[in-house]
């Protein structure tokens, strides 16, 4: 670095310094490189992390970062699976975690405001004893912040009869690449004219940074019913879960676990999973008490065509909550059978499951690596999960092949890219296998008509490199030329 | 590339240890330093990730880093949450003990640092000297004059801190001197107890009401003389060489007397340290097997208690007592619901639950001296939970937990008193 570099440098840190506070800027080497990574694999390093508190502090950032050229880079607990919170290209990391604040219950009109570093377990918890709870639910709910489901629109194993964050958020206070403080959506379910709302969830801090949210909230169900089935094989628990969707129904969640899984989360935590099954189901019914039981009779009924080893029925809480743990704390679990893992998140139609699943286990032995596969089995999103060991030479690379190989399967088979993890920098490169070149200059358009400095999140979604999408995002900007808003 | 070869590979961590952690974040909301600060920095996840940069050679151990290192609390809430079974207090302390030759400290806090440890907290004798002045430091009336006019601020902030947290003294010490106390019970199960360090000095009340519950449960309850601290302050703040040392000394004192019962600890941190001795001397050819039989008799009073089926007295206690969890029962010793039984078998005793008592106080041996404004931090916390809990009893099982709540609650002016189970339990048999 040049002297007049970081004499700049230091310019800058003083400014955001005395933006949001001495204590909230961080660019030691240190300690930058502990937000270099993210829950998956990916690594970047910032120039600067800055934790701000209010929408107002973001806003003189954003100016900031937009008159001296730097990326801005939103982050939540770190949690993500993409690389979407990942500061690959350097400048400033956002950290949110400081603005955790629950603003307001609304009982009576069920919805919460909340700031973005609210862990999403926390507002569940808050508003239990208002009989309420908040329905996505990811598996790292325990750490996850609620502005991080916006940016992954996260789903969770409840998603399956409850819809992904999408179908949760009412409305929200954004702040545009410009520094301007705005509204998008409403407290109505449908508001009027452009979904702006609908647009910004999903798009992984590309389009705007979230300062508030206005969330929908649910009335606790009157009886809630788990089922833990284990199956000899795979394929048995796949064709059962092929029939229950078949019979039209629609359980709470549905989820599926391999033996690898199994293993990783006995060990973890205990949860009581039969040894030796080959695959469990997890079911969960929710709903009146009548509709439950007679719900869980029929599913019973259908499982047992596939000659079950085992069926075990949970309805207290605390029973519950122990078969659940399993599945929840698994991922991390996996950390017992290798030092690393590289999670898929990928969806087919439910028809292709036991095909699907056949070709993933012909790919794991080819390759000499180890696939676990854990799933929400109901909506067909799959997680196959490789395990391998990154300071092994080679490991990376193959398995970053494995994964592509596995998500052309699944757009192959009529599928798509991303269930819930969202794209980040983990698979911009396949965008292509579902998106034609005009789909891609479209889509680069919208980002064009947020901001044309390509400052938020820059590199994230749209392929990169030698790529198509550099193409299309080139093409747009030809169209409508530099700096213009459209 | 160059410089990062010029460091050599550490070797104080177990890699195999290390690499279990897939930095899934689930620990972050466990973290008491996490949850006060927000910062990645002040996280489990973010102190494994600066051990694994060092592993790698991609990061020198900077004043930053170990700044990192020694704002952990150590209550291992983290590892208990951990899905992946990272052993976090193996690492975390491995790595204190491997950065105490980086420590470039200036030389009166270093002499004051390894005289607490080598002469203080080990040797019974020099303690309770030190101790005997606190007490004629606070009952002379001069601890009120200094408070009155703040000298102490004209020398230095974190000297006034450190004085304001001197213990009030709870009756006269508890020593550790062979003596058997007798239950009354024909042929009753004779068991052993550990004093500790701090605890016997400023805490001898409950320490005694500890034995009598012990008593009441049917047992005698053997005091071994030569016992020594349980070395778990010396491994916290990375003097494993002096812990293992301890270890062995409290090994022959607790055998020589041929008593092969339980080894009772009313003190949590140490039941911890001391369930681990096994592990601490897993090297040491002579001790090995016997640090593990030894571990294999150390239990947790309130554990103890549940085991030998207590039955408290007749006399109602009738407080609204809550249950702040030590970390090192809790976290370390799993030992979560005997505590909380223990107290709701208590006659007229309103219990109920604290918000977040899981999360750590942020006493953590010497870090509520070491580390005085990010324990406040945690602290302050706390205490609006307890606030929120409507308690006028805080129940907690461990003297560090004890003396920090003790402080926080002054400092805030509640009304609210900190007991340990024990104690409660002692009321219903001397309550009139």
């Amino acid at each position: 670095m040049s002297q007049s570099q970081s004499l700049k440098m230091k310019d800058l840190i003083s400014e955001l310094k005395r933006i949001v506070g001495d204590d909230y800027v961080l660019d030691d080497q240190a300690d930058l490189l502990v937000y270099e990574y993210d829950g998956s694999i990916d690594r970047g390093n910032p120039v600067v992390v800055v934790l701000p508190n209010t929408a107002k502090e973001i806003s003189q950032v954003l100016k900031l970062a937009r008159l001296n050229s730097l990326p801005v880079v939103a982050r939540g607990a770190g949690t993500g699976l993409s690389g979407g919170a990942i500061a690959e290209h350097g400048g400033i990391v956002l950290s949110m975690t400081r603005m955790n604040q629950i603003l307001e219950v609304n009982r009576s009109d069920r919805y919460a405001i909340v700031e973005p570093g609210v862990v999403n377990l926390d507002l569940s918890t808050h508003v239990a004893s208002e009989g309420l709870y908040y329905a996505p639910d990811p598996s790292s709910q325990r750490a996850c912040t609620i502005g991080g489901n916006i940016a992954e629109n996260s789903g969770g194993p409840h998603c399956l009869a409850y819809g992904v964050t999408t179908n949760h958020v009412l409305g929200m206070e954004v702040v545009l690449a410009d520094g301007s403080i705005t509204w998008f959506g409403d407290n109505e379910r449908d508001g009027i004219g452009y979904d702006l709302r609908g647009i910004t969830i999903g798009s992984e801090g590309t389009l705007a940074i979230v300062t508030k949210i206005s969330v929908r909230l649910l009335r606790l169900p009157e009886h809630v019913k788990t089922m833990l089935m284990s199956f000899e094989t795979i394929e048995d628990a796949s064709a059962a879960v092929t029939g229950i969707i078949g019979a039209g129904m629609v359980p709470a969640a549905l989820e599926m676990m391999d033996h690898f899984c199994i293993k990783a989360a006995e060990e973890a935590v205990g949860a009581g999973y039969p040894e030796g099954a080959g695959a469990v189901l997890l079911v969960e019914l929710d709903g009146l008490l009548e509709s439950v039981e007679e719900e869980s009779e029929e599913i019973e009924a259908i499982c047992r065509e596939f000659s079950p080893l085992e069926i075990r029925v949970a309805t207290d809480s605390l029973e519950r909550e122990k078969l659940w743990s399993g599945r929840k704390g698994v991922l991390g679990a996996l950390g017992r059978l290798a030092p690393n893992y590289y999670l898929v998140d990928g969806t087919i139609p439910r028809t292709k499951l036991v095909d699907v699943l056949k070709k993933i286990n012909e790919i794991s032995e080819r390759s000499g690596y180890p696939i676990a596969n854990l799933l929400h089995a109901g909506d067909g999103n799959l997680h196959p999960s490789i395990l391998f060991d990154e300071r092994k030479p080679g490991d990376v690379e193959n398995i970053l092949a494995i994964g592509a190989e596995i998500l052309r399967i699944c757009v192959d088979s009529g599928g798509v890219l991303s269930g819930e993890h969202g794209i980040g920098l983990e698979k911009q490169d396949q965008m292509p296998l579902m998106f034609s070149e005009e789909d891609m200059a479209t889509m680069s358009l919208l980002k064009l008509a947020f901001e044309t400095e390509d400052l938020l999140n820059p590199g994230k979604v749209f392929p990169t490199g030698a790529g198509c999408g550099d193409i299309s995002q080139a093409r747009a900007i030809a169209r409508v030329g530099p700096g213009a808003y459209i | 590339m160059l410089e990062v070869e010029k460091i050599p590979k550490p070797t104080w961590l177990d890699e195999s240890e290390l690499y279990k952690c897939v930095h899934c974040g689930f620990c972050l909301q466990a973290c008491p330093t996490y949850l006060a600060t927000g910062l990645e920095t002040e996280s489990p996840r973010g102190r494994i990730a600066l051990m694994k940069a060092v592993n790698e050679g991609r990061l020198e151990i900077s004043n930053q880093v170990m700044r990192h290192w020694d704002l952990c609390v150590q209550c291992r809430a983290c590892e208990d949450v951990c899905p992946s079974g990272v052993p976090y207090g193996n690492l975390i302390e491995s790595t204190m003990d491997h950065v105490r030759d980086y420590r470039r400290i200036g030389l009166l806090p270093r002499l004051a640092y390894e005289i607490a440890l080598k002469y203080l907290l080990p040797n019974q004798k020099n303690l309770s000297v030190l101790v005997a002045m606190m007490d004629f430091y606070i009952k002379s009336g001069f601890q009120k004059l200094v408070r009155r006019t703040k000298i102490l601020r004209l020398i230095s902030r974190r000297l006034e801190n450190l004085e304001m947290m001197t213990p009030a003294l709870n009756g006269e010490f508890f020593r550790a001197d062979g003596h058997l106390y007798q239950s009354g019970v024909v042929d009753a199960e004779k068991i052993q107890m550990l004093t500790g360090c701090i605890m016997p000095l400023t805490q001898g009340n409950q320490m005694r009401a500890a034995v009598r519950v012990l008593n009441k449960a049917g047992k005698d309850v053997e005091i071994p003389s030569s016992q020594v601290c349980c070395g778990a302050i010396n491994s916290h703040v990375g003097d494993v060489e002096k812990a293992k040392e301890l270890a062995r000394e409290n090994i022959e004192a607790f055998s020589k007397d041929n008593i092969d019962g339980a080894i009772v600890v009313a003190s949590a941190g140490c039941g911890a340290r001391m369930k681990e001795y096994g592990p601490l001397l897993a090297d040491d050819p002579e001790y090995s097997s016997k640090a593990a039989n030894f571990s294999k008799r150390v239990i947790d009073i309130n554990e103890y208690l549940i085991g030998a089926q207590f039955q408290p007295g007749e006399s109602g206690v009738p407080r609204a007592v809550t249950y702040q969890d030590s970390c090192h029962l809790a976290n370390v010793q799993k030992v979560r619901d005997a505590p909380r039984n223990l107290l709701k078998s208590i006659q007229g005793l309103d219990f109920c639950e604290l918000k977040e008592s899981n999360i750590c106080c942020g006493a953590g041996g010497t870090y509520m001296i070491t580390e005085p404004e990010m324990s406040k931090k945690i602290l302050a916390n706390k205490m609006k939970n307890i606030i929120d809990s409507g308690a006028d009893t805080i129940a907690t099982a461990n003297p560090g937990c004890f003396m920090q709540l003790q402080n926080g609650i002054r400092e805030a002016g509640l009304d609210v008193e900190v007991k340990y189970v024990t104690d409660l339990l002692d009321e219903t048999y001397t309550k009139k």
